[in-house]
C-alpha cells in the first residue's frame, strides 16, 4: 500500500483499522483504515460508491462493521448505536439533514436529550443554550423558536451543527456540507470549522471539491472501491495525484469489446432539445442514434437521474422537447413516453422498478399488458412462453417465470427490469445506475446485454456514478455539472481522470486538460500496481 | 390457528418455486378450517336446525349484500386504498331507487337507478382520490357523511316501502330452487374473481397496490386505474343496495349501516394486505362466511349481540396476527 503513513501524531483521537462491511451482493467496505488526530480537519475523498457514506454510517453507529477495529482516544471501542456514538462524542451532519421540519430550532438542537427537571422539559433553558450556540456559530439572528422547515438550507445546516455542538462532540463528521451553500455561507462555515479545530474539536470532512480540501484540510485519506488507497496525505497533495488515486481502474471489471459498427448514424432515434427543469438541469440537448450507447457522467446531484426521468415523462419539464424518431412526445406523461417506445430501468430498482410481490413473468409483461391480452383477458400461456424466452435470452437464472421476483439476486432483478422493455420492443432504453448493488460477475453479463441491445438497434442512454463504467460501455459521453452539459465527446477521446477533473474541479475542460490527464493515466497504471 | 405445513409430495420440487402461491393456499386452507370448525360448533349446539336447508339459505341471503360490498372492498384494498363510504352508498342507492318517483317507472328503472347511483358515488370517490389527490381515508370519509346525509334528505328519514311488485317478486324469488340473492352473490364473486385474476385490469390493480411508483414507471395510468377501482366498489354497493331492498322490501337511510367495517374486516381476515398489492377474493368470501356463521350461531342460541361483537373483534385480531407472522416470514426471505 502506498499509504504515506506519517509518524503517528501524539494525540490520535480516532483510529479505524481494517474496517469491512458487506451488504447482500456488495462488499461496501473492504479494508478501510482511517486516522483522525485531535484538532485536525481530516478530509475523506473518493468517487461515488467508493464507500464514504458507508464509512460515515459505521462511524455514527448506524451500521455495524463486519470486521476491523475502532480505537477512540487510545481505547478500543464499539459503536453499537447512534446514541452510543453521540455519547462518545461523535456527531454526524448528514448530507440530507436529519432535522424534523415541523418543530422549532431549539427543539431540534436538543432532540433526544432535552434539558429536563422532574421529567418536565426546561424549554427556556433549551432556548437560551440554543441562542448561545447560534451566536457562537455567527448567526445570532436565527430565532430558537423558529420552525426549522422555514429556514434556508444554510440555516438548517447551522441547526445541525448546533446540535453536534450541544452534544459536546469531539469529532464532527460533515458530509458534503457545502453542497447546498452559497459562497459567503461557505466562508462562514469554514470560519466555524477553524474555530472548532482551534478548540481541539476534530472534523472529518467529506467533499468532492478539491479546492475546499486545500483551503481547510489538514490531511487527506482516499477511498476507492471500499478500500483505503492512500492515508494521511498532506492536504496540499497535487490535484492530479489525488484524482489518479481515486480513479485507478478496477482490475476485475472487464468491459466487453464494443463494436461501434452497429451505430446507424442515419437514424436519430431520441432527440432531446433544450430540456430544462428549474433547479435541476438547464438547456440539456442531445441525441442518440439507433444502436448507439450514450453515457451520462456527473456527480450525484448533477441532474443525471432527473434528466432521464424527465425524458421518460415521469417529471414534467419547464421547457424543452423530447422526440422519438422525429415525432414529439407529450411532455410529463409516462404513458405517452412508453407508447412512443421509451423504456426506463430506474435508479431505485426495488422502489421504482419492481413489484416484489409478483412473479417475474408478471413483472416482465407489466408494460405490455394490451399485447398479452384479448379483450382485456390475459393470454397467460403466451405470457409465460415469451417471458421464459426473454429470461433465457438475458441469461436470467433460474429462468423460471413463475418465481417471485423478490427471490432473485440484484443482477437478475435488473435483468428482469430490462426484460420488461425488451418484451415491449422499445426503441429507446434509459438505464439509470444499472449495476448498482450488482456483483462483479453479474455486471459483466449486464454489460454484454447492454451491447447486445445496442446491436439490435436500440438507442441506449446509460447513467452511472462509475466513470469507468460510462467510458467502458458508451460510444459517446455527456458530462454534467450542476445540471448543465459541460462536455459531449466520443468515449475514446476521454479518460477517467479527465472526466473526474471536469466534474470535480469546477473548471470547464480545455484541450490541454485532456492531454494532461491522458499523460497522468500512465501514472495511474503505476499507482494501481502499487495499490495491488 | 396453527399454520401446519402440509407438504404435498407431488408439488415439492427441489427449489420450491411459487412460494407465494403456497403461502396463500396455506392461509386459505387455515381459514377454511376455521369455517369448518365454526360450522361444527353450530351443528353441535343446534343439531336440529343449523345445517338445514332453510338455515343455510337464510345465512347466505344475509351474507349476500355484505359479500358483494366486500368484493368491491377487496379491489380497493388490493389497489392500496380504503373505502369508508360503502355503507352510506348502499343506503343512498337503496333510498334513491325506492322513492315514489323512481318506483313509478317500474322495476328496470329502479335497478338501473341503484346501480348508477352506486357507480356514480364510487367514481366521485375515485376522482377525488386520484385526480384531486385527497387521501382515500379522508375522501371516502367525506363521501360517507354526505351520501348518508343525502339519503336522509331524500327519504325524510322514513322507511320507503317497495310497492312495485314486479321487483319484489323477482328478487325475492328462486331460480332452480336457489334464491336469486344467492345467485347474485355467486355471480358477483365469479365475475370479480375473473376480473382480478384473469384480466389486465386485475393485473394492474395488483401492480398499483404493490408499488404505485413502479406501476407508474412501467407505463400504467395509475390515476385512471385508481378512479376505476373505486367505481367498481361503488357499483358493488349499488348491487348490494338492490339486495338489501329486496330482502327488507324497503329502502331506508339506515340500510347498510356498519357495512364498511364488516367489509374491511372480511377482506383483512381473508388475507388481503391492508397496505395493498396482495390479496384474494376467495379469502374475502371465506371471511364473509365466517362472520355470517358466527352471527348465526349466536342468534340460534339466543345469545346477546354484544358477545357476538366481542367474538368478531377477537376473530379480526387473530386473523391480523396470523397475517403478520406470514409477512415476517416473507420479509426474512427477501432480505
Amino acid at each position: 500500500m502506498q499509504a504515506q503513513k506519517e509518524g503517528r501524531r501524539e494525540s490520535n483521537l480516532l483510529r479505524m483499522a481494517g474496517i469491512g462491511k458487506t451488504f447482500p451482493g456488495v462488499r461496501a467496505l473492504d479494508q478501510v483504515d482511517l486516522d483522525v488526530a485531535e484538532g485536525e480537519v481530516h478530509c475523506l475523498l473518493g468517487q461515488n460508491g467508493a464507500g464514504k457514506s458507508t464509512l460515515i454510517k459505521v462511524l455514527s453507529g448506524a451500521h455495524q462493521p463486519d470486521d476491523g477495529e475502532i480505537t477512540w482516544r487510545g481505547a478500543p471501542t464499539t459503536l453499537p448505536s447512534p446514541v452510543a456514538a453521540l455519547r462518545l462524542g461523535i456527531a454526524t451532519m448528514y448530507q440530507e439533514l436529519d432535522l424534523v421540519p415541523d418543530i422549532s430550532v431549539a427543539e431540534n438542537v436538543f432532540l433526544g436529550h432535552e434539558p429536563t427537571r422532574f421529567g418536565f422539559t426546561r424549554r427556556a433553558a433549551a432556548r437560551d443554550r440554543t441562542q448561545r450556540l447560534m451566536t457562537r456559530l455567527g448567526h445570532p439572528e436565527i430565532d430558537p423558536d423558529r420552525e426549522v422547515g422555514r429556514l434556508s438550507a444554510a440555516g438548517m445546516q447551522l441547526v445541525s451543527m448546533a446540535r453536534a455542538l450541544a452534544h459536546d462532540a469531539r469529532l464532527i463528521v460533515m458530509d458534503e456540507p457545502t453542497a447546498a451553500l452559497a459562497a459567503d455561507e461557505v466562508d462562514n462555515l469554514f470560519r466555524i470549522v477553524g474555530e472548532l479545530t482551534g478548540a481541539g474539536v476534530s472534523v472529518l470532512y467529506i467533499s468532492h471539491r478539491l479546492d475546499e480540501i486545500r483551503r481547510i484540510g489538514t490531511r487527506v485519506t482516499v477511498l476507492k472501491d471500499g478500500r483505503t488507497v492512500a492515508a494521511n496525505l498532506p492536504a496540499h497533495t497535487p490535484t492530479a495525484d489525488l484524482v489518479d488515486l481515486m480513479s485507478g481502474r478496477k482490475v476485475e471489471t472487464v468491459f466487453p469489446h464494443r463494436d461501434t459498427s452497429t451505430v446507424d448514424t442515419s437514424r436519430e432515434v431520441l432527440t432531446v432539445t433544450d430540456l430544462t427543469r428549474e433547479g435541476e438541469f438547464k438547456d440539456v440537448t442531445f441525441h442518440v442514434h439507433a444502436g448507439e450507447v450514450l453515457g451520462i457522467a456527473g456527480l450525484v446531484g448533477a441532474g443525471r437521474s432527473e434528466i432521464l426521468e424527465t425524458v421518460f415523462g415521469a417529471r414534467k419539464p419547464d421547457s424543452g422537447h423530447v422526440a422519438v424518431d422525429g415525432r414529439p412526445v407529450r411532455p410529463g406523461s409516462v404513458v405517452a413516453a412508453v407508447k412512443a417506445g421509451i423504456g426506463l430501468a430506474p435508479e431505485e430498482r426495488k422502489a421504482q422498478g419492481l413489484l416484489l410481490d409478483l412473479s417475474v413473468a408478471h413483472n416482465v409483461t407489466l408494460s405490455s399488458l394490451p399485447a398479452y391480452s384479448r379483450a382485456g383477458f390475459m393470454d397467460r400461456a403466451r405470457e409465460l412462453k415469451d417471458s421464459k424466452a426473454t429470461l433465457e435470452r438475458l441469461d436470467l437464472r433460474p429462468a423460471d417465470p413463475g418465481r417471485l421476483v423478490a427471490e432473485f439476486s440484484g443482477g437478475n432483478q435488473q435483468k428482469a427490469v430490462v426484460a420488461r422493455w425488451l418484451v415491449r420492443g422499445c426503441k429507446v432504453l434509459l438505464l439509470d445506475e444499472p449495476t448498482r448493488g450488482v456483483d462483479v460477475g453479474a455486471r459483466a453479463e449486464l454489460y454484454r446485454v447492454i451491447h447486445e441491445l445496442a446491436a439490435a438497434g436500440v438507442a441506449v442512454v446509460l447513467v452511472s456514478s462509475e466513470v469507468a463504467e460510462v467510458l467502458g460501455l458508451a460510444d459517446r459521453v455527456l458530462v454534467l455539472r450542476d445540471g448543465e452539459v459541460v462536455e459531449d465527446r466520443r468515449a475514446d477521446e476521454l479518460t477517467e481522470a479527465a472526466v473526474l477533473d471536469i466534474v470535480m474541479s469546477g473548471s470547464a475542460i480545455t484541450e490541454s486538460a485532456i492531454t494532461e490527464s491522458a499523460i497522468t493515466e500512465n501514472t495511474a497504471a503505476v499507482t494501481e500496481e502499487e495499490v495491488q | 390457528m396453527t399454520e401446519a405445513r402440509v407438504l404435498d409430495p407431488k408439488s415439492a420440487p427441489p427449489e420450491a418455486p411459487r412460494k407465494h402461491r403456497r403461502h396463500l393456499d396455506l392461509r386459505l386452507t387455515g381459514l377454511l378450517g376455521v369455517l369448518v370448525v365454526l360450522c361444527a360448533v353450530g351443528y353441535a349446539t343446534r343439531p336440529d336446525s343449523f345445517l338445514t336447508e332453510a338455515n343455510i339459505s337464510t345465512m347466505l341471503r344475509l351474507a349476500a349484500a355484505i359479500g358483494v360490498v366486500s368484493v368491491g372492498m377487496t379491489f380497493v384494498i388490493i389497489s392500496g386504498g380504503i373505502d369508508l363510504s360503502v355503507g352510506s352508498i348502499v343506503a343512498l342507492s337503496g333510498v334513491w331507487m325506492t322513492t315514489v318517483a323512481t318506483q313509478s317507472y317500474g322495476p328496470v328503472v329502479m335497478v338501473l337507478c341503484a346501480l348508477l347511483v352506486g357507480l356514480g358515488c364510487g367514481l366521485v370517490n375515485g376522482l377525488l382520490i386520484s385526480y384531486g389527490r385527497i387521501v382515500p381515508f379522508i375522501a371516502t370519509l367525506a363521501m360517507y357523511a354526505s351520501a348518508k346525509g343525502l339519503a336522509e334528505r331524500l327519504s325524510g328519514r322514513r322507511t320507503q316501502v317497495v310497492t312495485e311488485t314486479g321487483f319484489t317478486t323477482f328478487f325475492r324469488g328462486d331460480i332452480l330452487g336457489v334464491p336469486v340473492l344467492i345467485w347474485m352473490l355467486a355471480a358477483v364473486f365469479a365475475v370479480g374473481w375473473v376480473l382480478l385474476n384473469r384480466t389486465t385490469f386485475g393485473r394492474r390493480t395488483f401492480a398499483v397496490g404493490g408499488n404505485a411508483e413502479a406501476a407508474r414507471l412501467a407505463g400504467i395510468d395509475v390515476r385512471r386505474h385508481t378512479a376505476l377501482v373505486y367505481g367498481i366498489a361503488g357499483l358493488c354497493c349499488g348491487i348490494a343496495a338492490l339486495m338489501v331492498v329486496a330482502r327488507t322490501t324497503s329502502g331506508a337511510s339506515t340500510n347498510g349501516m356498519f357495512y364498511e367495517l364488516d367489509a374491511i374486516a372480511a377482506v383483512v381476515i381473508g388475507g388481503t394486505l391492508l397496505s395493498g398489492g396482495r390479496g384474494s377474493l376467495i379469502g374475502t368470501l371465506i371471511g364473509v362466511l365466517i362472520f355470517t356463521v358466527v352471527g348465526n350461531i349466536f342468534t340460534q342460541n339466543n345469545l346477546d349481540t354484544d358477545i357476538q361483537n366481542i367474538a368478531k373483534g377477537v376473530i379480526i385480531v387473530a386473523a391480523v396476527l396470523l397475517q403478520r407472522t406470514t409477512a415476517r416470514h416473507r420479509g426474512a426471505r427477501t432480505t
